[in-house]
C-alpha cells in the first residue's frame, strides 16, 4: 500500500507556494517585539543593572530584568535535567550573550536600540572555558550548588553537591580493563578533541505569548518539545499544565536546538507582566549564544591482540556542556555509554564528565554526543588496523558486535546489522578495486567509519487517529515536523492501516491542547515511538470500523478488511467509511477516536557498573566511506566521493531515508571541514554565516551516495528504526582516515581546516608552520 | 538620543498588481511584504543577504530582499514566490522540486525556487556545475542539494 513507497511530501505544494506556515510569521494583534540585552563578561556578578535610558528611549513599552521576572515565576531556573537556568542572569552573568535584560518595544528596530542602552555593571570572576580545566579541583565554581530537575531519578544523588562544575559523571565498567591492558600484546592511547559548532537552523528561534482566556497562556514556539514546554512552563508558573498550551508550526529546521526550554519561558513572563502578546525572534547571530554541540575532549586507550582482536578500552570523556546544562548530562550518560563502538571488547571501562564551562550552554545536536565519540574510536581504529598491517575493514570485521553477544552496558545485542553495512560499505566503496594515492603535491586517500548509537530510552509517544463524519481522517500527533518528513511517514502509517491514501491523512500541527503527549521530537526516536503510536491508534479505529460493519453487513470481524478506503468482507460485501459514519451515529455525523501509546521496555543502568540487561529500544548504525584528495602546499582537502551506508531496519518512506542520510553527511561534512565556533576570551567572534560557512553547493562532493541495509526491527512499526542521525555519525572520521591512508597524519583536531592539515603536513616533514 | 522616523509612500507592481505602501526609509523589502501584504514566503534569515532564503525579484533580477530597501522598489515591478504558480497550477519549477523532493525544511525554498526559474530562463539546459554554480548564493541547512539538482535537471526537462 503505502508503507515502504517514496510517497510525496504532503506539505510539499505549501513549501514550493512560500506558504508554509512557521512561527515565525506569526503576527498578533497589540503585539510587542522583544529584543535581548546580553551579557558582555564571561563570568561575573551584576553590581548595577540600570534601565533607565532604555525605558525612556522613544516607544519602549517595558523593560524586564530578573527582578520583573521573579514576581510571576518565584523560582526561575529551568532546564530539562539541572533547574539551573534563570529566565534572565540573577546576580551573575555565566557567558558573554547571556540574556540580561529585554526591552519590549511595538516596533522591534525600538525595541533593539534601547537594548543597547541597558547599562550594567559586573566585577568579574575568573572564567573558565576548557572542559578538561573546568573539572580540575580548584578551577573556577560555575554554579555554586548543583540543582538535579528530580525528573531523572539517575541524577537524584548529585543534588545539592557544591564545590564542583562537573554537573555529572556516568561510568560503565565491564570485565577488568586494568588487567586485560597488562595482558594484551599492544596498546593504543590518544586524545581527540572536538571544538564547537552550531545548528544555524534558517528559521531562528522564535516563540510568541499571548494570555488566554483569562488565567492561562498560549505560547506560540518553534519547539522540537512542545509538551515539555508546557510541563516546564507550568511549573515555572505554579500552575496546573493544562493552563499552559503550547503550540508549533513547520519548524525552518531545528537538528537539536530548538529543544526543552528556549525563549518559551521569558515570552510567557513577558506576556504576564505587560498583559499584552510578545514576540522574541532570535537573529542569526543570537543563536551563537544560545545553544552549540557539546565540545568533547576523548582520552582513548585500547589493548589489542596481535591477530587484531581488541580486549580492553578505556576511554575518559569530558564533555563541555558550556554555562548551564541543559540536556548535556543525557548526552554524556546516554550517548557516553556507546564510547566502546560497535565493537565486541570484553573489558570496558568508559568514563564520562559533563562539565560546567563559561561558554554557551551546549545541547542536543543532531547525533547527541556519538560524532564525537566516533570521531575518537574510529581514528584510533585506522592507526591500530595500520600498525598491526590489518585492512581496515579487515580490522572491524574482526572486532564487531554480533547479535546475541553482551554490548558493554550489558544488554545483548538484537536486531542491528553490523556485518551486513561493514559489507555494503565495502561494495559501495570498491573497496578491493586498486586505488591511486596520486602523486607529487596532489595526495589521494580514502577511508571508512562505523558509529554506533542507542536511541533513548525511556520515553513515551501517544497519538490519536480521529474519522470524522464524511469519513475522512486526521491524525493528532506530536511529532514536529522540522523538514524530516515526519508528517508524511506517520499518514503513510495511518494509510496502511486503514487502506486509504497517504495524502487524505490530514495531520494537525503539534498543539498541546489537541494533539496528546509526546516527549519530544529528538534523537531520531519519533518514527519508532510514534509510530508505533500512530500504528496502534489507526488499528484501534479499524477495530471499530470492522465491528460496525460486521453489524451491519452480518459478517464476522475476521471476514474484513480495510481496502481502498472501504472496509470489505471475503464474500463482497463492502462499506465505504462515510456509510459506516452514517450506520454508527444514525447521521452523517460523529467521530470515531483511536488511541494509541508506545513506552518501550527499558531498564536502568547500575550507577556504579552501567549495566543494563535493556539500555535501549533500538540501535542506530552508521557507517560512512570517503575518498579525498589533499593538496601538500595548502592543506586543503576536497572531498570526492562521501558513501554512507546504514542499518534503518525498515524504510517507512526511501525518498526520505536518502535525504535524511545524505543530508546529515553534508551537514557533517561542514562540521567536519571548516565550520568552528571561534572564542576569544569567551566570545564568539564569528558569529555570523559571514563568518561561520555552513556546506553550500560548491562544498557537496561530486559523487555523494546513501545505502541501507534493511531488516526489520521486531518492535520497529512495520519494522522501521529512525535514521534522522545516522548520517552524522561517521564522516568525519571517515574523512580523517582517508587523510591519513594519503598522508599517515593523526593528531588534528576538528574542522580539518587548510591550515590545521597544512600545519601538520609541515610539521610531520619536520618544518613547522610559525604561529599565527 | 531623537529618534526620527522618516516616512514616505511607494508606489509598485506587485506581482503583477499595482500597490502602495507607506514605508519608513529603514524598512527593508521583507519587512514590508511581510507587515503590508502578508507575504511571508520571502523570509529572513542570515541578514547579511548570504543565505537566498529572503530571495525576491525586482524588475526581473532577483535581490537579497532583506538588505534590499523597500524604498528602492518605488516604481518597480516586484515578483515574489507567492506570484509564481498560475491559475492552472504550479510552475514547472515548483512542480519539480515537490516530485524530486527537493526540500526538507522548506525555509530556504522559494528562493531556491526563484533562483532557478532565472537560471532556466537564462539557460534552459543547465549542467550540473552550471546549477551548482548559479545557485551557491542560495544555502540549505538541511543540506537538500543533491534532490535540488534533481528538481532542476527534471524542470528543465533534461
Amino acid at each position: 500500500m503505502s508503507v515502504g513507497q517514496s510517497v510525496r511530501r504532503l506539505e510539499g505544494r505549501s513549501k514550493v507556494t512560500g506558504t508554509a506556515e512557521y512561527i515565525h510569521h506569526l503576527r498578533l494583534p497589540g503585539m510587542l517585539h522583544g529584543k535581548i540585552h546580553r551579557s558582555t563578561v564571561a563570568h561575573g556578578r551584576i553590581v548595577r543593572l540600570d534601565t533607565s535610558a532604555a525605558l525612556a528611549h522613544p516607544g519602549v513599552q517595558a523593560v524586564v530584568t530578573i527582578d520583573e521576572v521573579l514576581a510571576v515565576a518565584p523560582n526561575p531556573y529551568y532546564g530539562p535535567a539541572f533547574h539551573d537556568q534563570p529566565i534572565l542572569a540573577h546576580g551573575k552573568v555565566r557567558y558573554v550573550g547571556e540574556p540580561v535584560a529585554v526591552v519590549l518595544a511595538s516596533d522591534p528596530h525600538a525595541a533593539e536600540e534601547a537594548a543597547d542602552l541597558v547599562q550594567v555593571e559586573y566585577d568579574p570572576i575568573d572564567p573558565v572555558f576548557d572542559e578538561v580545566a573546568a573539572a580540575r579541583p580548584g578551577a573556577p565554581i560555575i554554579h555554586d550548588v548543583l540543582k538535579p530537575a528530580g525528573m531523572f531519578t539517575d541524577l537524584k544523588h548529585l543534588g545539592g553537591r557544591s564545590g564542583t562544575n562537573v554537573a555529572l559523571d556516568a561510568r560503565v565498567r565491564r570485565g577488568d580493563a586494568a588487567k586485560a591492558f597488562a595482558d594484551a600484546d599492544h596498546v593504543f592511547e590518544h586524545t581527540f578533541r572536538t571544538g564547537k559548532v552550531i545548528h544555524a537552523t534558517f528559521e531562528p528561534m522564535v516563540s510568541v505569548a499571548e494570555l488566554q482566556g483569562g488565567d492561562g497562556v498560549t505560547i506560540h514556539t518553534a519547539s522540537q518539545s512542545p509538551s515539555f514546554v508546557r510541563a516546564e512552563v507550568s511549573r515555572l508558573l505554579g500552575w496546573a499544565e493544562n493552563r499552559v498550551r503550547v503550540r508549533t508550526a513547520h519548524l525552518g529546521g531545528g537538528f537539536g536546538a530548538k529543544l526543552y526550554i528556549k525563549l518559551e519561558a521569558l515570552v510567557a513572563v513577558c506576556a504576564l507582566l505587560v498583559r499584552r502578546p510578545v514576540r522574541i525572534a532570535l537573529s542569526m547571530d543570537e543563536q551563537f549564544y544560545t545553544i552549540t554541540k557539546h565540545g568533547a575532549t576523548v582520552r582513548i586507550k585500547t589493548g589489542v591482540q596481535s591477530d587484531g582482536r581488541m580486549i580492553a578500552r578505556e576511554v575518559e570523556t569530558y564533555w563541555n556542556g558550556g554555562a548551564y546544562a541543559d540536556i548535556g548530562p543525557r548526552v554524556t550518560q546516554k550517548s557516553g555509554f556507546t564510547a566502546a563502538g560497535p565493537y565486541d571488547i570484553e573489558h570496558v571501562s568508559l568514563d564520562n564528565y559533563a562539565v560546567y564551562t563559561n561558554e554557551p550552554p551546549a545541547g542536543a545536536l543532531r547525533g547527541f554526543g556519538i560524532s564525537q565519540l566516533v570521531w575518537a574510536y574510529e581514528r584510533q581504529a585506522d592507526v591500530i588496523a595500520r600498525t598491526l598491517g590489518i585492512d581496515p575493514i579487515e580490522f572491524r570485521r574482526r572486532n564487531v558486535l554480533r547479535k546475541g553477544r553482551p554490548h558493554a552496558t550489558g544488554t545483548i545485542v538484537s536486531n542491528l546489522e553490523i556485518d551486513a553495512v561493514l559489507d555494503l560499505l565495502e561494495q559501495r566503496m570498491e573497496w578491493r578495486r586498486p586505488f591511486d594515492r596520486g602523486t607529487g603535491t596532489i595526495r589521494r586517500g580514502r577511508g571508512v567509519a562505523l558509529g554506533l548509537k542507542a536511541c533513548i530510552s525511556p520515553t513515551t509517544s501517544v497519538a490519536m487517529v480521529l474519522l470524522y463524519g464524511d469519513g475522512s481522517c486526521a491524525l493528532q500527533c506530536g511529532t514536529v515536523d522540522m523538514g524530516q518528513a515526519s508528517d508524511t511517514a506517520m499518514a503513510q502509517i495511518v494509510s496502511e492501516v486503514l487502506g486509504i491514501p497517504t495524502a487524505s491523512v490530514r495531520l494537525a500541527a503539534p498543539d498541546t491542547n489537541v494533539t496528546p503527549y509526546d516527549m519530544a521530537t529528538l534523537g531520531s526516536r519519533s518514527t519508532f515511538h510514534m509510530g508505533n503510536a500512530v500504528k496502534a491508534a489507526a488499528e484501534d479505529v479499524r477495530a471499530q470500523l470492522l465491528r460496525i460493519a460486521a453489524e451491519s453487513l452480518d459478517a464476522n470481524v475476521s471476514d474484513l478488511e480495510c481496502v481502498d478506503a472501504e472496509v470489505v468482507s471475503t464474500r463482497g460485501a463492502r462499506m465505504t467509511l462515510r456509510e459506516i459514519m452514517l450506520a454508527r451515529f444514525a447521521m452523517q455525523a460523529g467521530t470515531i477516536v483511536g488511541v494509541g501509546s508506545y513506552t518501550p521496555a527499558y531498564k536502568k543502568p547500575d550507577l556504579s557498573t552501567g549495566q543494563s540487561p535493556e539500555i535501549t529500544p533500538f540501535w542506530m548504525l552508521g557507517g560512512a566511506g570517503a575518498e579525498i584528495a589533499v593538496d601538500t602546499e595548502t592543506g586543503r582537502i576536497e572531498v570526492t566521493r562521501l558513501v554512507n551506508v546504514a542499518d534503518v531496519g525498515r524504510a517507512i518512506n526511501p525518498a526520505s531515508v536518502d535525504l535524511q542520510l545524505t543530508g546529515a553527511a553534508i551537514m557533517q561534512l561542514g562540521f567536519t571541514l571548516f565550520e568552528e565556533m571561534v572564542f576569544s576570551d569567551g566570545q564568539v567572534v564569528n558569529a555570523s554565516l559571514a563568518d561561520y560557512k555552513i556546506p553550500g553547493f560548491l562544498d557537496v562532493p561530486a559523487d555523494i551516495s546513501a545505502a541501507y541495509v534493511e531488516v526489520p526491527h521486531e518492535h520497529g512499526p512495520y519494522g522501521a528504526k529512525g535514521v534522522g542521525e545516522t548520517g552524522v555519525f561517521s564522516p568525519s572520521p571517515a574523512i580523517a582516515n582517508a587523510l591519513y591512508d594519503a598522508l599517515g597524519i593523526v593528531p588534528i583536531d576538528l574542522p580539518l581546516t587548510p591550515e590545521r592539515v597544512l600545519r601538520a603536513i609541515r610539521e610531520q616533514g619536520g618544518s613547522p608552520l610559525e604561529e599565527a | 538620543m531623537a529618534y526620527h522616523h522618516s516616512r514616505r509612500t511607494i508606489g509598485l507592481t506587485l506581482n503583477g498588481r499595482p500597490v502602495t505602501a507607506t514605508i519608513d526609509v529603514h524598512d527593508t523589502l521583507v519587512d514590508v511584504l511581510q507587515r503590508d501584504f502578508a507575504l511571508f514566503g520571502a523570509r529572513e534569515s542570515c541578514g547579511q543577504g548570504l543565505c537566498g532564503c529572503c530571495t525576491v525579484i525586482v524588475n526581473g533580477t532577483a535581490v537579497s530582499g532583506c538588505l534590499y530597501l523597500a524604498a528602492f522598489a518605488d516604481g518597480a515591478e516586484v515578483d515574489t514566490i507567492e506570484g509564481l504558480a498560475g491559475k492552472d497550477g504550479l510552475h514547472p519549477v515548483q512542480e519539480a522540486f515537490v516530485a524530486h523532493g527537493g526540500f526538507q525544511c522548506g525555509f530556504c525554498t522559494p528562493g531556491f525556487v526563484l533562483m532557478t526559474k532565472e537560471l532556466l530562463e537564462q539557460t534552459p539546459k543547465p549542467t550540473d556545475d552550471q546549477i551548482r554554480h548559479y545557485l551557491s548564493g542560495n544555502l540549505c541547512r538541511c543540506a537538500s542539494y543533491p534532490e535540488i539538482i534533481k528538481a532542476v535537471k527534471a524542470a528543465a526537462g533534461s
